[in-house]
C-alpha cells in the first residue's frame, strides 16, 4: 500500500490541533483586534479547549475526534468561526468515516470535503481577506502535488507552504466580508485572523500526520 | 480596566445568573442555558418571535423577552453570534404550532448560525421565517442596502412583530409587518469613547480625547468620519441629516424616535440630545407619535448615542401602541 497513516490516532491528531489554537489564544486575538473585534483567539481557544477536554483519555478514530471538534465548535462557540470551522471539520470527517488508513488520495478527499462543506454556508473565496485565502490554495497545492506524483509527505509540505503564502497574502487585501469589511482600505496591511488560525491548523495537521506516515 | 466582574471569561454566565434571579418571569430553556424564554409561554396557535445576538448590548437582546415582544432569545458571547444550536433551541422554545419568526440583525455570524439552525429546523418540519434588520445608514451606501448592519432599529422590529403575534397575525402577517418596520426604519450612531471586552482587557479601537466618530457600529465598527466633539445640537443635526436623506419620513403619518445610549453616556445627556432631535424634527414639520429615550441597546461601556427613526402608517401605529412588558421596554395598555 502507498504511504499512509492510521485513523486510530484521531485523538492525538486532534489534540495537536487543540494545543496549537490554545497556545495562540492571545496572538489570534491581537491580530483580530487590529481590524476585527479582538475575540478570535478567545472564542477559538474556548471551542478547541472544550474539545480537548472531551477527547482526553479517549481512543477515537480521526472521524470521531473531528466530530467531537465539530460539536465543540458548533455548540460551544458561536460567532462566525463556530459555523465556519465546524463545517470544515464535519466535511473532513465525512470523507474518512469508513477508513482505517488514510493515504494521499484519501487525504485529498478529506481536504476537498472540508472545503466543499464550508462553501455550503459561505460564498467567501480567495481575495476576500478571510480563512479561504489560506484554505483554498492549501487544498489545491496538496491536490496538485499529489496529482504530479509527489509523496504524501512532500504533498503535505506543499500544502504548508501554500497555507503560509495564503495567510501572508491577506496582509495586502482589503476585507470584503465580515466585520473588517466595513473598514475598507483601512484593513490593508494587517493579516486576517481567520487566515492565520487556518494556517496554524493546516500546518499542525500536516506536522501531526507526517511523523505517522508509514 | 475597572470592572464589576468575577471572571472575565465567564461574564455572560455570571450575568445570566443575575438576570434569572432578578427576573423570575424569565427562565433558561430546558438543557440549553444560552436560550432565555418567558416563564409563562405564549398560548398555542400564536406565532413565536425569536431573536438572538452577541452579549454586551444589554438590555438587548434578552431584555426584550416578554409579553407583546419576544418569546425566546439565543444568547451569544460578548459581541459574538449565538451558536446555531442555541438559535435552533430558541426556535423550539418559541414554536406554538403557528410557525416562528426569527427577527435578527445583519451580521455575518448571525446569518450563518441562523442558516444552520434553519437547516436543523427544516429536518424537524418546523416552519421558520426570518426578517433581517439593516437599519444602520452609515454601514453601507443605499445602493448596497442589503449589506447594512442592524442596530437599535431591531427593537422596533421586535415590538411590531411581537405585537402582531399577540394580535393573532399568522406567520406571513408577522413577517410582513416586521419587514415593514425594518423598511420604515433608519438609524445612525455616534461614538465618543471605545469599549473593552473584559477577556481581551484593552479597548477594541481608539477614539482620541475630544473626538467623536459618526456612524460607528455597535461593536466599534468604524464609521463615516472622526471629527471634534460638538454641542448636542450639532450632533443631532449631523445624525439626522443622513437618516432623513436616506428615506422620506415626511410621507408617513408620524414618526417614532428612539434615542439609545451606548452604555456610558449619562441618561441626562440622552435627554439633552433628544431635546435637540425633537426641536429639529418638529421644525422640519415631522410629527412625533412616540419617543423612547434611555439605554435600550448598548455596547458595553462605549460612550455615545444612537438615533433611530421609524416612519408610521396606520398599521404600524396601532402595533407600536400595543402593550408590552420586559426588562428593556414596558408599555401599559
Amino acid at each position: 500500500m502507498s504511504e499512509h497513516f492510521s485513523t486510530r490516532d484521531g485523538s492525538a491528531i486532534v489534540a495537536d490541533l487543540v494545543s496549537v489554537i490554545v497556545a495562540n489564544r492571545e496572538y489570534l486575538s491581537e491580530i483580530d483586534g487590529a481590524i476585527g473585534d479582538g475575540d478570535h483567539g478567545i472564542n477559538m481557544a474556548k471551542g478547541f479547549a472544550h474539545c480537548g477536554r472531551a477527547i482526553e483519555g479517549r481512543q477515537l478514530s480521526l472521524a470521531e475526534a473531528l466530530d467531537e471538534l465539530t460539536l465543540s465548535l458548533m455548540e460551544g462557540i458561536g460567532g462566525s468561526m463556530g459555523p465556519l470551522y465546524g463545517s470544515l471539520f464535519i466535511g473532513m470527517a465525512d470523507e474518512v468515516r469508513g477508513c482505517e488508513d488514510i493515504d494521499a488520495a484519501t487525504f485529498t478527499h478529506l481536504l476537498r470535503g472540508g472545503l466543499t462543506s464550508l462553501q455550503d454556508i459561505t460564498e467567501a473565496g480567495v481575495g476576500d481577506k478571510c480563512l479561504m485565502d489560506t484554505l483554498i490554495p492549501a487544498v489545491e497545492a496538496f491536490e496538485r502535488a499529489h496529482a504530479q506524483g509527489a509523496s504524501f509527505g512532500d504533498a503535505l509540505d506543499a500544502m504548508k507552504t501554500a497555507a503560509s503564502q495564503g495567510r501572508d497574502s491577506t496582509k495586502d487585501l482589503v476585507a470584503k466580508i465580515g466585520r473588517a469589511s466595513r473598514l475598507g482600505e483601512r484593513s490593508l496591511g494587517v493579516l486576517d485572523a481567520g487566515a492565520v488560525s487556518c494556517c496554524l491548523i493546516l500546518t499542525r495537521l500536516a506536522d501531526s500526520v507526517q511523523p505517522r506516515l508509514v | 480596566m475597572n470592572r464589576v466582574i468575577n471572571d472575565p471569561d465567564h461574564v455572560v454566565e455570571d450575568m445570566l445568573r443575575g438576570i434569572l434571579v432578578a427576573h423570575p418571569q424569565l427562565r433558561q430553556y430546558e438543557t440549553n442555558p444560552r436560550v432565555i424564554v418567558k416563564a409563562k409561554p405564549s398560548g398555542q396557535g400564536r406565532v413565536g418571535i425569536v431573536t438572538g445576538g452577541g452579549s454586551g448590548h444589554e438590555p438587548a437582546f434578552l431584555g426584550y423577552v416578554g409579553p407583546g415582544l419576544v418569546d425566546a432569545v439565543a444568547v451569544g458571547e460578548i459581541f459574538s453570534s449565538p451558536t446555531a444550536k442555541s438559535f435552533f433551541d430558541a426556535f423550539r422554545a418559541a414554536d406554538h404550532g403557528a410557525g416562528v419568526a426569527c427577527l435578527y440583525g445583519n451580521y455575518a455570524g448571525d446569518n450563518m448560525n441562523v442558516k444552520l439552525a434553519m437547516k436543523m429546523a427544516a429536518s424537524k418540519d418546523m416552519r421558520i421565517r426570518t426578517v433581517v434588520a439593516n437599519d444602520d445608514v452609515a454601514s453601507a451606501p443605499k445602493a448596497e442596502i442589503a449589506k447594512r448592519r442592524g442596530v437599535a432599529g431591531e427593537i422596533f422590529m421586535w415590538k411590531i412583530g411581537g405585537a402582531a403575534a399577540a394580535q393573532h397575525y399568522d406567520l406571513d402577517g408577522v413577517i410582513r409587518v416586521a419587514q415593514k418596520a425594518v423598511d420604515h426604519c433608519r438609524s445612525i450612531g455616534i461614538g465618543l469613547t471605545p469599549c473593552t471586552i473584559a477577556a481581551v482587557g484593552k479597548p477594541n479601537f481608539e477614539i482620541a480625547d475630544g473626538q467623536m466618530e459618526l456612524g460607528i457600529g455597535h461593536h466599534g465598527e468604524p464609521g463615516i468620519e472622526v471629527i471634534p466633539i460638538e454641542p448636542a445640537a450639532a450632533m443631532a443635526e449631523r445624525m439626522l441629516a443622513p437618516i432623513l436623506a436616506d428615506r422620506d419620513f415626511s410621507q408617513d403619518d408620524s414618526v417614532v424616535v428612539l434615542v439609545s445610549g451606548l452604555g456610558a453616556t449619562p441618561v441626562m445627556e440622552l435627554y439633552i440630545f433628544y431635546a435637540e432631535v425633537e426641536r429639529q424634527l418638529t421644525a422640519k414639520g415631522l410629527k412625533i407619535h412616540r419617543c423612547y429615550v434611555g439605554n435600550y441597546f448598548t455596547s458595553l461601556e462605549m460612550m455615545g448615542v444612537t438615533l433611530t427613526l421609524l416612519g408610521l402608517d396606520t398599521e404600524l401605529k396601532t402595533l407600536i401602541d400595543q402593550p408590552c412588558r420586559s426588562i428593556g421596554m414596558t408599555q401599559a395598555e
